[in-house]
């Protein structure tokens, strides 16, 4: 796609920098969080702003192949979080 | 088109700005999933509708689909899942709860609920 409007390109622009500023809130709540479930929610932030990141680079690119990435991204999200729950849960009833 | 996907993106980064303004600023954990579940999954569906009307073709508006179902489908199981055991960990609300359904002795709560103490005096 050819960017042609000058409105597009402030948007897209303004969309980055939102979702680095997302990102960096996400890792300061991973070293400052007081509980472990803080710092686990933080998965969820940082890969719907990867999400978003990748989103943009499509958009801006127009190479269509890195969407399976983005999809790939949240199935990891998903499991991790999954999986970090029955962790959690596994150790309190020891 | 250009000027409805830029309205798009801002809407996205607008609720981007809200999530990451939650995590920081909230006081609770719970807060703060309320916060960024609802606000980075809006975001990102309103991302991926921007996608399919700057690239459209049938390759991403179907990965586009797969991906706005999954988050639909995958945020608040996760979710629910983190919150229930930080729950059970015993991690505490803020200072001005106003309501606890899941509050036991054994969970975060100093005082019985009523249910669980007439099921205590009916054991006894």
């Amino acid at each position: 796609m050819e960017i042609q409007s000058q409105f597009l390109i402030i948007s897209i622009y303004i969309a980055f920098a939102s979702l680095a500023v997302a990102f960096l809130a996400a890792i300061f709540r991973l070293f400052k969080g007081p509980d472990i479930t803080d710092r686990l929610i933080v998965i969820d932030l940082s890969a719907s702003s990867l999400i978003g990141f990748i989103i943009m680079v499509i958009i801006v690119s127009g190479e269509t192949v890195y969407l399976n990435v983005a999809l790939i991204t949240a199935l990891v999200m998903f499991m991790g979080n999954i999986a970090f729950a029955r962790y959690l849960k596994k150790t309190l009833k020891q | 088109m250009e000027i409805l996907i830029a309205i798009l993106l801002l809407l996205a980064s607008f609720f981007t700005l809200v999530s990451s303004f939650g995590i920081i600023r909230l006081h609770d954990v719970y807060m703060r999933m309320h916060a960024i579940t609802k606000a980075s999954s809006l975001a990102t569906i309103l991302f991926l509708i921007a996608l399919i009307l700057a690239q459209p073709g049938w390759r991403v508006v179907l990965g586009s689909l797969l991906l706005i179902v999954f988050v639909i489908a995958t945020a608040p199981v996760s979710t629910h899942a983190l919150a229930k055991i930080s729950l059970q960990l015993g991690i505490k609300m803020a200072k001005g709860e106003v309501r606890n359904d899941m509050k036991t002795d054994e969970n975060s709560g100093i005082e019985l609920s009523d249910k669980s103490s007439e099921q205590e005096s009916e054991d006894a």
